[in-house]
C-alpha cells in the first residue's frame, strides 16, 4: 500500500515536470500539443475511490495550470476525464472483473484493452480541453483537427511509455 | 436531513465532479480575459434581445397615446393647409420671393484629376481652386452622393479627403426615420462603409437609404450616402450598419463643390453659443 502511494507520488512529480519543462515547449505547426501528463490518471489503481480520483485529477490539472498560466483550464479537463474513467473501466471490464493486485497496464490486460481504454480517456480529455480553450464553435473543424491530432500524439506517447518505462 | 445526507453520500461522485468542475470553470472565466469577454458578450446579447422584445410590447401598449398625438398633429397640419386659409388665391408670382435671400447653397462644378481607392488614407485632387471660390471645409458631392471634404486649396487646385479615408467621419441619418449616427470607412472595401451609433430599437431594413444629416455645417441635409446592406448589434445597444456607398469612387469624374453661403453666420452663432 505504501509502495503504491510512493510510486504514484513520484509519478505525478515526474509527469508534471516532464509536461511543463519539455512537452509544453513542443508545438508542431500549431496543431499538435501533446498532453502526456494525463497518463497519471490512466494508470491509477482500479480500487481508487471516486472522491480521491476526482481530487487527484483536480490537483494534477491545477498544477499544470500553475505552470502554463491557464488557471482552471487543465483542471476542468482532467476532472472531466476522471469523471468518465469509472464508466469506461466498467464498459471494458473482463467477464470476471479486474483481478485484485493488477493495474491498468498492457502487461496485465493486453494491448487491445489498454489501447481502447486509454484512447477514449485521452480523446475525452483533449476535446474538453481544446473546446474550453477556444470557447466557441465558429472554428469547429479547426479545433476538431487540433484535438484529434494531439490525441493521436498523446496516445502514441502513452503506448510507448508502457513498453519503455513501465516494463512490468 | 437524513435523506439529504444519504442522497449526498450516494451521489458523492457526481456531486464532487460538478463541484470541482464549477471551481475549475470559475477559475477559467475569472482569470482568462478571452473566455470572460465571450461570456460577457453572450449575456449582453441576451439582455439586448430581451430589451428589444419588452420595448416592442411597451410600444404596443402605448399605441393609444401615439394615436392621440398623431391626431393632434394632423389637426395642426390641416390648419396649415392652403385650403384652410380664407384667400384661395396663390401668391402673385414666384418673383415675389427674394431669391438671393432664399438661396443657401452654391454648387461649383469640378473635375477629379487624381484619385486613389486602395490605401487607408486616400486623397482626391480637383481642378478648381481658390480662384474659383473653393475654400477648405467645403463639401464635395457627385451626382450619386457624398464624396468628401476639401482640405487644402491652392490657386487653381484643391485636395479632398474622400469618404474612403479612415480619418473621415460624416454625420449621417436614416432617410425614413431620421435617426442619425456617425459614418466612417473601415479601410477595406471601397464600396462599403459603416454607420454606427444607431440605437438598436430602430427597425432597419436592407435597402434603406442613408443620407447626410446636415448637422456638421459642411454637408447640406439629405445628400445620398448609400443604402443599407447589412446590420448587426455591437456593444449591446447600437446597430453597426454596413452601408453600400452610392458613389463609386473608382470611376469618379465629375463632382460638385458645395459652398454654403450661410456657413459663416452659422459658425459665428455656434461659436458665440460656446459650441466649438
Amino acid at each position: 500500500m505504501i509502495k503504491i502511494l510512493l510510486r504514484n507520488i513520484l509519478r505525478i512529480i515526474v509527469l508534471v515536470s516532464f509536461q511543463v519543462f519539455i512537452l509544453n515547449n513542443v508545438q508542431f505547426s500549431g496543431y499538435v500539443n501533446p498532453y502526456f501528463y494525463i497518463l497519471f490518471i490512466i494508470l491509477l489503481p482500479f480500487e481508487t475511490p471516486g472522491w480521491l480520483l476526482l481530487s487527484l485529477s483536480f490537483v494534477l490539472g491545477l498544477s499544470i495550470d500553475l505552470f502554463s498560466n491557464t488557471p482552471g483550464l487543465h483542471a476542468s479537463a482532467t476532472v472531466f476525464m476522471a469523471f468518465i474513467r469509472p464508466a469506461v473501466l466498467g464498459y471494458f471490464a473482463p467477464r470476471d472483473g479486474y483481478m485484485p493486485g493488477t493495474f491498468p497496464r498492457i502487461y496485465y490486460y493486453g494491448f487491445s484493452w489498454f489501447f481502447q481504454y486509454s484512447a477514449i480517456l485521452i480523446l475525452a480529455h483533449h476535446f474538453f480541453l481544446f473546446y474550453i480553450e477556444v470557447f466557441r464553435f465558429t472554428d469547429f473543424f479547426h479545433t476538431f483537427t487540433r484535438a484529434i491530432l494531439s490525441s493521436a500524439f498523446t496516445l502514441l506517447l502513452v503506448l510507448i511509455s508502457q513498453y519503455f518505462i513501465y516494463r512490468k | 436531513m437524513q435523506n439529504l445526507i444519504r442522497f449526498i453520500l450516494r451521489n458523492h461522485f457526481l456531486l464532487l465532479f460538478i463541484l470541482l468542475e464549477i471551481v475549475a470553470l470559475v477559475l477559467v472565466f475569472q482569470n482568462n480575459y478571452y473566455q470572460s469577454a465571450i461570456v460577457f458578450n453572450i449575456s449582453r446579447n441576451v439582455s439586448g434581445y430581451i430589451n428589444t422584445k419588452t420595448y416592442s410590447v411597451r410600444q404596443y401598449l402605448s399605441l393609444r397615446e401615439a394615436n392621440t398625438a398623431l391626431h393632434e398633429e394632423n389637426r395642426l397640419l390641416r390648419n396649415e393647409l392652403f385650403s384652410s386659409y380664407k384667400s384661395q388665391v396663390p401668391p402673385a408670382s414666384e418673383a415675389e420671393f427674394d431669391q438671393i435671400w432664399e438661396r443657401r447653397y452654391d454648387y461649383i462644378p469640378a473635375r477629379v484629376i487624381a484619385n486613389s481607392v486602395n490605401k487607408q488614407h486616400n486623397f482626391l485632387s480637383l481642378d478648381k481652386g481658390a480662384v474659383h471660390g473653393v475654400e477648405t471645409d467645403m463639401a464635395v458631392v457627385s451626382g450619386n452622393g457624398v464624396v468628401g471634404i476639401v482640405t487644402g486649396v491652392s490657386e487653381n487646385f484643391s485636395t479632398v479627403i474622400p469618404l474612403l479615408n479612415v480619418d473621415l467621419r460624416i454625420s449621417s441619418k436614416l432617410k425614413d426615420t431620421g435617426y442619425f449616427g456617425s459614418l466612417y470607412w473601415d479601410g477595406m472595401d471601397p464600396e462599403m462603409a459603416t454607420l454606427t451609433d444607431i440605437p438598436h430599437h430602430v427597425i432597419l431594413n436592407r435597402g434603406d437609404s442613408i443620407v447626410t444629416s446636415g448637422f456638421s455645417a459642411i454637408f447640406p441635409e439629405g445628400i445620398m450616402v448609400g443604402t443599407i446592406t447589412d446590420f448587426e448589434i455591437y456593444g449591446g445597444n447600437f446597430w453597426s450598419v454596413t452601408v453600400n456607398l452610392s458613389t463609386d469612387f473608382r470611376k469618379l469624374n465629375q463632382v460638385y463643390v458645395i459652398r454654403d453661403l450661410l456657413r459663416k453666420e452659422l459658425l459665428e452663432l455656434e461659436r458665440s453659443a460656446g459650441y466649438d
